[in-house]
Parts: C-alpha cells; structure tokens; sequence
C-alpha cells in the first residue's frame, strides 16, 4: 500500500530497529511500514476507537488516547523517535504537545500542511474567505485544524524553544521540493527536531 | 440456517499434586472440569487458555447441563469466528472454588462430607495455579493467548504477571488490575445476604436447597452492576408488568413486582440460584476482592510485568460502570513503563459491563485481530 508522502518521507529516514511512538496514528499505516520494512518496535496513540481497532487487527500496539492529555503518561526518553503526522495543527497546545514529544523521543518527526502555501495565500487574498483546498479539505467551522500553522510560524516557534531542525522535507503534491521560498511553494512540511 | 454445533468436548483432571494455596494452605485431591473447542496442532502452540467470569463456568459453546442454555461465549467462540476454532484450540475450565465439576467448596473433603465452609479462602491466583497445573497436564507449555472478561481479565492479568512463560499474549475484557472499594462493597452486599438467609446455616445447606433467597438478592444486586442506567432505561423504563392471567400492568399499591425491571431481576435472582452454589459464590467474591495484582508485586503494577514478553490488548466499554475505562488504562500504562507490547481501547456499546458478552462488532474485530497475530 502506498504512504501518504509525508509519512512516506518519515518511513524513509527512521533508523532501522528503532523504537517509535506514532501519536495520531490513524489506521496505522506508517507504524505498519515502519515494522514491515525496518524492524522497528513501533507504539501509536490514537484518539478514534475504530482507527485503535484497525490498528490491532494488524498486529499494532496502540493506546486510545489523546496528544492532548495523555503524551505525559510516557516516560523521559522512552523512544527514538516519536512521530507527529498532521495532527500538530489539530491539539488545543501544539507548543506543549512539541516539547512533550522532545521529552518522550530523542527526536521528532513532525508534519504539517503548511498554511502559507500559495494556493491558501491566493484562496485568501482573492477569495476573502478561509481557504478550501485539496489539502484543506473542510470549512472553517467543521474543520479539526484549530491551529493553522506555515512553515515560516514552525521554525520560528522550534528556534524560540532552542529546538534543533535536524532536517527538513518540503513536498508539493506527491514530489519533494527545494527548501528554497518553501513557505510559499510548499504544501506540506517535515521536521526531524532534537533538542540541542 | 443454523450452524452445526462447534466441535466442543467436557473432560475432567484430577491433579495429582496438592495446590499450593496463597493463604498457606495444601489443597490436594483438586478437580478441574474443563470444555475444549477446537484441535491441539501438533506442536502444541495453537492453545487459547479462556477464562470465565465470576457467574460463568467451563460452557463457553457447549448448552449448559442444568439451563439448556447455549454456551456463554457462543457468539464469540467458533469455527470462522473473533476466536476462530478453526485455527485455534480453546480450552476454559470452571476455575477452583467454582461448582460446575472443580473443586470448590460443594466438593468433599478428606471425611466425604462437603468441604463447605471449611474450604481455603482462594485467590485470583490460586485459580490461576490450578489451571497452570492443567496446562501442564496437557502439555502445553505455552498458549498462544490467554483471554478473559471481567474476573477472567483478572485471571488472565495474573497468568501473564505470575506465569510469564506460559503465554504469548494476553487480552483482557472490561476488567481490572485491582478491585476498588466499590467492586468490594457490591460484593460484600451479596455476602450479606446469602449469609444472612437462615437456610445458609453457616454454610452447612447440603441437602437442603440453600440459601436461595440469599443468593437470589446477590445475584439481583451484582445484576444491577452489569448493566448501564441508560441500557436498563432502555429496556425496562419505568413499564408495568403484565401479570400471568393477562391483566394489564398497574400500580397494584402493594409489594409485588409492578415494574417491569422488578419482574426481571426477581427472575435473574431465582434462576441463577438453579445453577449456582452460594459458598461458592461467596468464595469466589472473596477472591476478586483480595486481587491486587500490584500489591502482590510490591505496590508496583509495573513491577508485575516486569518479567513479561507477551502482547497485552485491553479492551473496555464506556457505559462498563463496574471497571470503567480508567481500570483499563491504568494496567495500560503499567505495561507501558514496563516496555510490554500493549494495545488499550475504549469500544461503544451500550448495554454497561456485560457488553463484553453481548454481540458488539467492534469488539469482535478487535479480538480477531489481535489472536489472529
């Protein structure tokens, strides 16, 4: 089965073997990847009971919970990686749910749609209304992204928190893009954050 | 269409060593009455040790012999079904101190008279012992999983914390690490009652019909326990029953069962005191109520699993008011910081603690997935 392409991107650059916390971990098709392909000893969090049992039924260990609430229930440096995939924008404290993950995982993969990407800009500017794009599927009022964020936003916020970026991946559809105007020509944004 | 019967057999073991007791004492002579589903492969690593519940017993798809009724876990149990019998070799056995065929307190002691009260307050893992001792017997050395509800999810808690080499995973319906104050105190109600039912004579009822009575209000007041306030709502609202002869419900200004939800658990109350044995019952509350499987590993749940390499799933219901999702979580987290493999999920159901028994699709798809890893 084929990975979204940001989770594609972080299936690709987890070490082999490695210990993984996947928070928000839908259906848990990267944590899938992730043991099939690598070895990796993954766990997920997930909020949605039916996606806990699908993720069961694939031979997952996976706790119903919330990043919200519940990323303080893990011990200090208890995985080498733990993972965000779009779900930052969607808790009531990404600032808080970033730094529990730095506190669980030596690093942190972190996705997001990136809010400054051209389209959204121009969806705005013209339109006058919040943006609804292929990536931005749903209205303002039924949308779970409650905290929009660009790329440009994110590393101001990781350089506030002497986060490091270890590596950055921008991708526009399906195809990784250059780092350079990234906050205007990128779709989608990866981080891999340690702490310095 | 009717399914033909899944291929079940009942069979019975008389361990030939004494039972070492938590409270110190030597139990010889023990019985196991146990149910098998299913074909032992030939390497014997296709095992699914199930334990029952509290007012369960070894019929998991077999009709019980004394209320023709289907086996407690037929929905679930099965050639094609969550626990595929196809696939797997079920084996659950009335657990020590019970009254379908293993010894308990209705058994005879050493003089031929029944042990009644004389027999050893037991434990969760005294119940555990003996069906290890069964394993053994049978040669299994390790099961693929050990599954249970309720009392059974204590049972298999305490297989995986105590026996961690007996078993490869673990899963655990609606139950607990531990009983509250008030699991405890339900409990202590139902004692009471059977103990205070002058037919109980402390325990020497042998001949008589016990203390049904008793027994019956134990039975109606752990009932209450096992459904959700909206399920009973549901069900039962505030509806008048309908007598006998025909004549519509009323408000008949007396005693009798008006209410619907009065009528029915006069009725849960009478039948179960056909099948149940009240020491029994009152033996085998106690144990759930000394399990505190952290006490017994130094106050440390986490201490518990330390040894385990097993898989965990635990599975609670949001309307189960009796161990709620919290208990859940709360052994979740213990086998997380004790590294173990361990999946938690809350299903919705509605019908309280006894969806676990009910037919929830969720559920069905959880445990299928989990067992068949």
């Amino acid at each position: 089965m084929k990975l979204r392409p940001d989770l594609a991107v972080i299936a690709a650059n987890v070490a082999a073997g490695a210990r993984v916390l996947d928070v928000g971990c839908g259906d848990g098709a990267l944590m899938a990847a992730l043991r099939d392909a690598r070895q990796v000893d993954a766990r997920g969090l997930e909020i949605d009971a039916g996606n806990v049992a699908s993720c069961v039924g694939r031979g997952l260990s996976v706790m119903q919970g919330d990043a919200d609430t519940d990323l303080g229930d893990y011990p200090d440096g208890a995985f080498d990686y733990a993972i965000l995939s779009q779900t930052l924008q969607t808790t009531k404290r990404p600032d808080i749910v970033l730094e529990e993950l730095l506190r669980i995982g030596r690093k942190a993969f972190v996705s997001f749609p990136n809010f400054a990407h051209w389209r959204v800009r121009l969806s705005l500017l013209w339109g006058g209304r919040m943006p609804v794009t292929r990536l931005l599927p749903v209205a303002w009022y039924a949308t779970e992204n409650i905290h929009h964020v660009t790329i440009d936003d994110f590393r101001a916020l990781v350089g506030e928190r002497g986060v490091k970026v270890e590596q950055a991946w921008f991708l526009s559809g399906d195809a990784s893009i250059s780092a350079a105007a990234a906050n205007f020509r990128a779709e989608h944004a990866v981080f891999l954050l340690s702490r310095r | 269409m009717s399914a033909a019967p899944p291929l079940s057999a009942s069979h019975t073991l008389d361990l030939t060593q004494p039972l070492e007791l938590d409270g110190g004492q030597r139990l010889k002579g023990v019985r196991i009455a146990y149910e098998t589903v299913g074909m032992l492969n030939g390497d014997k690593s296709n095992a699914i040790l199930l334990f029952h519940a509290l007012t369960m017993d070894q019929h998991v798809v077999s009709t019980h012999p004394r209320t023709g009724k289907p086996g407690w876990w037929r929905n679930s149990v099965g050639p094609g079904k969550p626990v595929d019998t196809d696939r797997f070799f079920v084996i659950c056995a009335n657990v020590l101190g019970g009254c379908m065929g293993s010894t308990g307190p209705a058994s005879p002691a050493a003089d031929g008279k029944p042990y009644a009260m004389r027999f050893p307050v037991i434990t969760i893992r005294d119940m555990v012992r003996a069906q290890v001792a069964l394993l053994d017997a049978l040669g299994i050395e390790r099961v693929h999983a050990a599954v249970g509800g309720s009392m059974g999810g204590m049972l298999a808690l305490s297989l995986a914390a105590n026996f961690p080499e007996r078993t490869n995973a673990a899963l655990v319906i609606a139950s607990t690490a531990r009983h509250s104050a008030q699991n405890i105190a339900f409990h202590e109600v139902g004692r009471q009652a059977i103990m205070a039912d002058p037919k109980w004579k402390g325990g020497d009822y042998t001949g008589s019909k016990g203390p049904e009575n008793g027994l019956a209000v134990a039975r109606m007041a752990a009932h209450i326990t096992y459904l959700s306030e909206a399920g009973l709502t549901e069900k039962f609202g505030r509806r008048l029953q309908d007598r006998p002869d025909g004549t519509k419900g009323t408000k008949t200004f007396g005693f009798d069962a008006d209410f619907q939800v009065e009528s029915y658990l006069r009725h849960q109350g009478l039948s179960f005191t056909d099948r149940f044995d009240a020491n029994s019952y009152l033996y085998i509350t106690r144990a759930m109520d000394y399990f505190d499987l952290a006490e017994e590993h130094g106050g440390k749940l986490a201490e518990a699993f330390a040894g385990t390499r097993a898989r965990f799933c635990l599975v609670s219901f949001d309307t189960d008011w009796l161990y709620p999702t919290a208990e859940s979580r709360h052994v979740a987290h213990a086998l997380n910081a004790a590294g173990a493999p361990v999946s938690c999920v809350e299903l919705s159901a509605p019908y309280g603690h006894d969806s676990f028994l009910l037919d929830v699709p969720a559920l069905d798809r959880v445990i299928a997935g989990f067992l068949n890893q």
